[in-house]
């Protein structure tokens, strides 16, 4: 008899789980594991915002209204304060981006050494403008701020991956590596 | 990864330990890590501060301010905890320094934090890196949990009986987080909106507290003055400008790359000798010596020492160690161009000098390098430009404005030779496409 209300219990906790799960939006183990140790990092839960963000975009690819609304509930803030902080930092996004978003430095030392005319072969290369994203998803393209590369002019950053001293040659090769990339 | 290069000329103490595979703490700690931290914790607060103070080191970051007479400034008793907060947002354009000490040697970042709490009696620093250096946050996260692991940080550090912890944090795009007071704000998860001043950062901080603000080559640069001593440190460079500095060599030179050099080191000798001088033959036409906020040096201005002092005199700021050289071939125009598109870009919008005068001194200068200049246009961006200094919370404003009174001042002529319709004469010459590229 002892056991009965204990599984009755376990599957209470499950379906219990099973709702939670559904509500959360889903981020992976180390999403979840970095966030909670982060919160111990600050004396107020707000601190963990910009980084969480940033790595919550990273996960799903763009700020979705049901991920603003995740990460405010959690951090005990309105939608609109989030919304707010998005709007401020250029690497945050509420609109989709390709799966490899090339950033184009054009910063006087990049255009000093060809920047600018790196960034119109990309542009004539895959087809789309600025900001724009080709129409497979795979590639976004993007003029960006200096980004810290200036000894080793010009330089492109895709998603986190720098890549230095290009030419529109060598910015082919980085391409189709990221073309190869995708099809595996 | 960024490549490293190397000249005779160079002192290396920051650098020391670049490509010396430092990244591991086992590593680290052969090559003399956390020693600096040990002779600190048998020191008295007050020493520490004397020491650094003396040693004559200054804000790697721009501003070139006293750093040990910044840490004097933090009250001794207060009621709310004191923190210290290292600045890696680095993103002035012509810099890439902070990325290499913490691509090389980020434990040399978290003893600099150590010590820094240790001397102002703080006992949590937080290490700000730029979104856009994701590696290197990853480093840095790693190189923080093997220092926890092996009782470096935390709880009774080295067995002193002290706690100290240290944390890593991360931006997402924001020229305006480098400005110290809006890093604050961007570390509380706010938009990084400059504060107003007083009360400084050293009085009233994160979350209130007294709060210790410093650049990451300049806390990297702490624990080699705690063991090779003040002395030491000061007579590597020149008078009240101790030590050495990253000069991070961009534009047209024949061989860019981060050099660690004296305080004071010639200006020409940098781009001549160490920078191998300027590609295909061609004269020089200026250099932007710190950073693009930092007002242009012409080519008869460059016989110059690159300290903080000798180059305010010269009309120019030290800056930031971004070392940007132009060759005759440059439209002036295009350039200042580039640099206000930047700014306005990076305006937080909070002050409306720089808000206001950052857009419209960019549309005024397409406009202009369109062919589409008036005469008065010069006047204008250069009284524009007059009205934005010091009229800011933050400097952002005047780093606007004075590269572009620069720019006006000492290439009148090639403003004026943009007039009345005329093609810019310097868009045919095509210079980039010539430039050897390094492989």
């Amino acid at each position: 008899m002892a056991s009965v209300p204990s599984i009755v219990e376990d599957e209470l906790t499950t379906a219990q789980r099973i709702t939670e799960e559904t509500n959360r939006m889903r981020f992976s183990d180390q999403f979840e594991k970095r966030f909670s140790e982060m919160l111990t990092h600050y004396p107020t839960k707000r601190s963990v915002l910009v980084p969480t963000l940033l790595y919550a975009q990273d996960e799903i690819g763009h700020l979705a209204d049901d991920v603003i609304a995740e990460i405010a509930g959690r951090l005990d803030l309105t939608e609109l304060e989030v919304r707010n902080v998005i709007s401020y930092y250029s690497m945050l996004t509420t609109k989709p981006r390709g799966k490899f978003n090339v950033q184009v430095c054009t910063n006087i030392a990049c255009m000093l050494r060809g920047g600018e005319e790196l960034l119109e072969h990309c542009e004539q290369k895959l087809g789309v403008g600025n900001k724009g994203t080709t129409s497979d998803g795979l590639f976004s393209l993007e003029e960006v701020e200096c980004i810290g590369a200036c000894s080793w002019a010009p330089a492109v950053q895709v998603n986190y991956d720098f890549h230095e001293n290009l030419t529109p040659e060598k910015m082919d090769g980085v391409l189709d590596n990221y073309r190869r990339k995708a099809s595996h | 990864m960024a490549s490293l290069v190397s000249h005779p000329d160079e002192i290396k103490v920051v650098s020391r330990r670049f490509g010396q595979g430092a990244t591991d703490l086992d590593r680290y700690l052969e090559l003399d890590g956390y020693k600096a931290v040990q002779k600190a914790l048998n020191m008295q607060p007050d020493d520490i501060v004397d020491v650094v103070k003396s040693s004559g080191l200054r804000g790697r970051g721009g501003a070139g301010f006293n750093t040990g007479l910044k840490w004097s400034f933090v009250p001794k008793q207060s009621p709310k905890p004191k923190y210290i907060l290292c600045n890696g947002d680095e993103s002035e354009p012509g810099t890439c320094k902070d990325r290499l000490i913490f691509e090389h040697d980020p434990h040399a970042v978290i003893e600099g934090v150590i010590i820094a709490g240790l001397a102002v009696g703080s006992t949590t620093g937080y290490i700000y890196i730029r979104g856009e250096y994701r590696y290197l946050s990853e480093i840095m996260q790693k190189s923080l949990a093997d220092a926890y692991a092996r009782g470096l940080l935390g709880k009774n550090i080295f067995g002193s009986g002290r706690d100290f912890d240290v944390y890593w944090h991360g931006g997402a795009g924001a020229y305006e987080v480098g400005e110290e007071s809006a890093l604050m704000e961007s570390l509380e998860g706010k938009r990084g909106i400059p504060r107003i001043r007083p009360p400084f950062p050293a009085v009233v901080g994160l979350w209130g507290g007294p709060t210790v603000i410093n650049n990451a080559e300049t806390l990297a640069s702490i624990p080699h003055i705690i063991l090779g001593g003040a002395e030491w440190f000061a007579n590597l460079g020149t008078p009240k400008n101790g030590g050495t500095r990253l000069f991070c060599l961009s534009g047209h030179v024949e061989r860019p790359g981060v050099y660690e050099l004296p305080m004071g080191y010639n200006l020409k000798k940098m781009i001549y000798d160490v920078g191998g001088g300027i590609p295909n033959g061609r004269g020089l036409k200026g250099v932007v010596p710190g950073g693009s906020s930092t007002p242009i040096l012409t080519a008869d201005e460059i016989d110059v020492a690159m300290d903080f002092d000798t180059l305010m005199k010269a009309g120019s700021m030290l800056g930031s160690g971004g070392v940007v050289v132009l060759d005759e071939t440059t439209c002036i125009v295009k350039f200042a161009l580039r640099t206000m598109k930047f700014y306005q870009h990076e305006s937080c919008g909070w002050c409306i000098p720089c808000r206001e005068g950052t857009d419209w001194l960019k549309k005024t200068l397409i406009r202009f390098h369109a062919g589409g200049g008036l005469k008065k246009d010069i006047d204008n961006m250069y009284y524009l430009s007059e009205n934005m200094l010091g009229r800011t919370f933050c400097p952002l404003g005047d780093a606007a404005a004075m590269p572009t009174m620069a720019f006006i001042k000492k290439f009148r002529k090639e403003f004026e030779d943009h007039l009345e319709g005329r093609p810019c004469p310097f868009e045919e010459l095509g210079a980039v496409e010539h430039l050897p590229v390094m492989v």
